[in-house]
C-alpha cells in the first residue's frame, strides 16, 4: 500500500513568498475555477476542513454498507439479490476511493480506521437507525442515495481535484442505487396491501432521518463565508434539504404515499418548503453516538477489522518476503 | 443421459452456485481489506448469475418451474447443493479454502461439460468457464500467499483439514445416473490432478480424510438456516412482485 508520508503537505517546496501571498495565490486559483492538487500550497484550514469532510464521506460510505448488507440474504428474488450485492460492492468501492482521496491529504488507511473505531472520526448519522423490513432497503436506496446525490453532484464542483474527481464516478454510481431504491418502491407501491403498509411505515420511520441528513441549518457563518469562499461548501445544509423536498417529496405523494409531516407544503409564490424542523437535539444526542445503532455499527466494523487482522499481517509479511530474491 | 438425470444435475450445479454465492455476499461491507470485500462481492454476483442460467435452462428446456421460484421456494430437502457451499461463512482462511476446492471443481468440471450432448448446458458451461477461470486464479493466489507464514499457514492447514470431507463430497454421483457422459470419479480425479501439486508446492498438506456425501442426505443444519433467511421475504407471499 503506497501512502504519503503524513508531513507530504509542508514537503511542498519553499518558494520565498509569504503566507499572504500564497493564500492570495491559492485563492485566486479557485476563483479561476481551478482545482487544487494534492502538490499544491493550501492553507492548513484548508487541508483540514477537506480531510474531515472526505474523510466522513468515506466512513458513511463504508458504515453505510452496514444497513443494508444485512438484507442481502433476504432480498426476495435473483433480480434484487444481484442488484443489492452490487450496490453495496459499490459503497465499499466509494469508501475504498474516498479513503484514496484522504491519503493525499496525508493520512494513511490505517489510521483513517483506526479513527473510525475509536469515535473521533464520524460518518453519517442516518446509518445509526435500524433497517426492519425489506421495505426499508427500497427507501434507503430510494431516498438516502437520492439525498446524497443532491449533495455529492455540488460538492462535484468543489475545488479539491482528487475529492472531485472521485465524486465523478460516485455520482454516476449512486443514480443507478437511486434507480434500484426506486424500482423497489414502486414495486411495493404497486403491490399487494401488506407490502404498501410496509412501505408506507418504512417512510413514516426514515423521514426524520432523511431530513437531518443534510445537517443542522448553518448559522456559523463567518465559518460558513470561508468554507464556500474556498469552494469546500458549496450550499447551505438548508439550501441542499429545500432541494432535495422540491425533487422528491412530489415523487413521494405520486405513489399514494403519505409523509409524516402535517407542515409539509410547498409556498408556489416563493417555491419554499415549509416543514417541521427535525429535533435536531435528538440529532445531535444520536451524532455523540446514542443512537439506535451507533454501537452496533462500531462493533461489526470492529469485528471485521480484528477477525481480519491476521490476514493484513499475513500479507504485510508475504510483501516483504516476495521483495527478497530467493536466490 | 435421461431427462431425469439431466434435471439432477442441473439442480446440483445451480443449488451450488447458488449457496456459495449468497454465503460469499456475506462478506460485502465485513471482509479483512476493502479491495477483497470488493472481489468477494463481485464473485458472488458472478455465482448467483450462474445459478440463474442454470435455473433459466431448468425452466425453459426442462419444464421445472421458473427460477425465482425454484431458488425460493422450494423446501431445503429438495436442494441438492454439496454441504461445502452452504458452510457458514467464518474465518477467513475457510472462505479461501473453500473458493479454492470449490473453483478447481467447477474448473474441471466445466471443462466437460463445455462438450456435454445437452447444448443448452454445453453452451452456458462454455461462458461460465470463462469467469470461472478468473475465481480461481484468484483463490490459488490467496492459497500461496497465506502459506507464507507459519501463523496463516497453520490457519489454513486447520481450514483444508476442516473442509476436506465436505469438499470430496462435491463429486457424489447423481442418482439415476448411471448414463452420465462425465462420471463424477473422474472429474474427482482431475480435481486431485490439479490442486494436488499447488497445495504441495506451497506447503500444505494434503489430507487423508474421506469424503462425507450430502446432496441427497437429510439437509444439514447450514442449508436449512441459509434458505430461512434467503427465503424469507419471498415467501411472505410468493404470489407477489418483489
Amino acid at each position: 500500500m503506497s501512502v504519503l508520508p503524513l508531513n507530504y503537505y509542508s514537503t511542498v517546496e519553499d518558494d520565498g513568498r509569504s503566507e499572504e501571498e500564497k493564500l492570495l495565490a491559492f485563492e485566486a486559483k479557485i476563483n479561476r475555477g481551478e482545482k487544487i492538487e494534492p502538490t499544491d500550497w493550501m492553507p492548513e484550514r484548508y487541508r483540514k476542513q477537506v480531510m474531515r469532510m472526505v474523510q466522513n464521506h468515506g466512513n458513511s460510505e463504508i458504515v453505510g454498507a452496514l444497513p443494508e448488507r444485512e438484507w442481502i440474504p433476504h432480498a426476495p428474488t435473483f433480480k434484487r439479490k444481484l442488484a443489492l450485492t452490487a450496490k453495496v460492492q459499490d459503497e465499499v468501492g466509494h469508501a475504498q476511493l474516498l479513503y484514496r482521496v484522504v491519503e493525499t491529504l496525508g493520512k494513511p488507511r490505517e489510521v483513517i480506521i483506526e479513527e473510525l473505531l475509536n469515535g473521533t472520526a464520524k460518518y453519517s448519522n442516518v446509518f445509526n437507525y435500524a433497517p426492519e423490513t425489506w421495505a426499508d432497503v427500497g427507501v434507503i436506496a430510494w431516498l438516502i442515495d437520492a439525498a446524497a446525490i443532491i449533495r455529492q453532484l455540488l460538492l462535484r464542483e468543489g475545488s479539491y481535484g482528487p475529492y472531485s474527481r472521485a465524486l465523478k464516478r460516485i455520482c454516476y454510481e449512486e443514480s443507478f442505487h437511486l434507480k434500484h431504491g426506486y424500482d423497489i418502491c414502486v414495486t411495493l407501491a404497486l403491490g399487494t396491501s401488506t407490502q404498501r403498509e410496509m412501505l408506507q411505515d418504512a417512510l413514516n420511520r426514515w423521514w426524520e432521518p432523511i431530513l437531518g441528513f443534510f445537517g443542522p441549518p448553518d448559522n456559523d457563518s463567518v465559518h460558513t463565508s470561508e468554507l464556500m469562499r474556498w469552494r469546500v461548501k458549496l450550499k447551505t445544509n438548508d439550501a441542499i434539504r429545500q432541494e432535495f423536498l422540491d425533487q422528491y417529496v412530489p415523487k413521494i405523494w405520486e405513489l399514494g404515499l403519505t409523509l409524516p409531516d402535517p407542515k409539509l407544503c410547498k409556498d408556489e409564490q416563493t417555491g419554499v418548503w415549509h416543514y417541521t424542523e427535525p429535533d435536531w437535539d435528538e440529532f445531535k444526542r444520536v451524532i455523540q453516538g446514542h443512537g439506535p445503532c451507533n454501537a452496533k455499527r462500531i462493533a461489526v466494523r470492529r469485528m471485521a477489522h480484528e477477525d481480519g487482522e491476521w490476514v493484513r499481517r499475513a500479507l504485510a509479511a508475504a510483501e516483504h518476503n516476495e521483495s527478497i530474491p530467493v536466490h | 443421459m435421461n431427462q431425469v438425470a439431466l434435471i439432477d444435475l442441473l439442480f446440483r450445479l445451480a443449488d451450488d452456485e447458488l449457496l456459495v454465492g449468497h454465503r460469499n455476499s456475506e462478506w460485502t461491507g465485513v471482509a479483512p481489506i476493502i479491495e477483497e470485500d470488493i472481489a468477494f462481492s463481485s464473485m458472488a454476483q458472478d455465482e448467483m448469475g450462474h445459478a440463474l442460467a442454470y435455473y433459466t435452462i431448468l425452466h425453459e428446456r426442462l419444464g421445472q418451474a421458473p427460477p425465482d421460484q425454484l431458488a425460493f421456494l422450494r423446501e431445503p430437502h429438495e436442494f441438492r447443493n454439496a454441504a461445502l457451499t452452504a458452510l457458514p461463512r467464518r474465518d477467513w482462511s475457510e472462505t479461501i479454502v473453500r473458493q479454492f476446492l470449490y473453483d478447481a471443481a467447477e474448473h474441471v468440471r466445466l471443462e466437460c461439460y463445455a462438450q456435454h450432448p445437452f447444448e443448452p448446458l454445453a453452451h452456458v458451461a462454455r461462458k461460465i468457464h470463462g469467469e470461472e477461470k478468473y475465481h480461481f486464479l484468484h483463490a490459488r493466489t490467496w492459497m500461496t500467499r497465506l502459506a507464507q507464514t507459519d501463523e496463516s499457514r497453520q490457519r489454513m492447514q486447520v481450514a483444508i483439514g476442516i473442509l476436506w470431507p465436505h469438499a470430496l463430497g462435491m463429486f457424489e454421483t447423481g442418482q439415476s445416473e448411471q448414463d452420465a457422459p462425465f462420471d463424477e470419479a473422474s472429474i474427482m480425479e482431475a480435481w486431485l490432478a490439479l490442486i494436488t501439486p499447488i497445495l504441495v508446492e506451497a506447503g500444505y498438506q494434503v489430507p487423508s480424510s474421506t469424503a462425507i456425501y450430502s446432496r441427497y442426505a437429510a439437509p444439514t443444519p447450514d442449508r436449512i438456516e441459509l434458505l430461512a433467511a434467503m427465503q424469507k421475504v419471498y415467501r411472505i407471499d410468493p404470489n407477489a412482485e418483489w
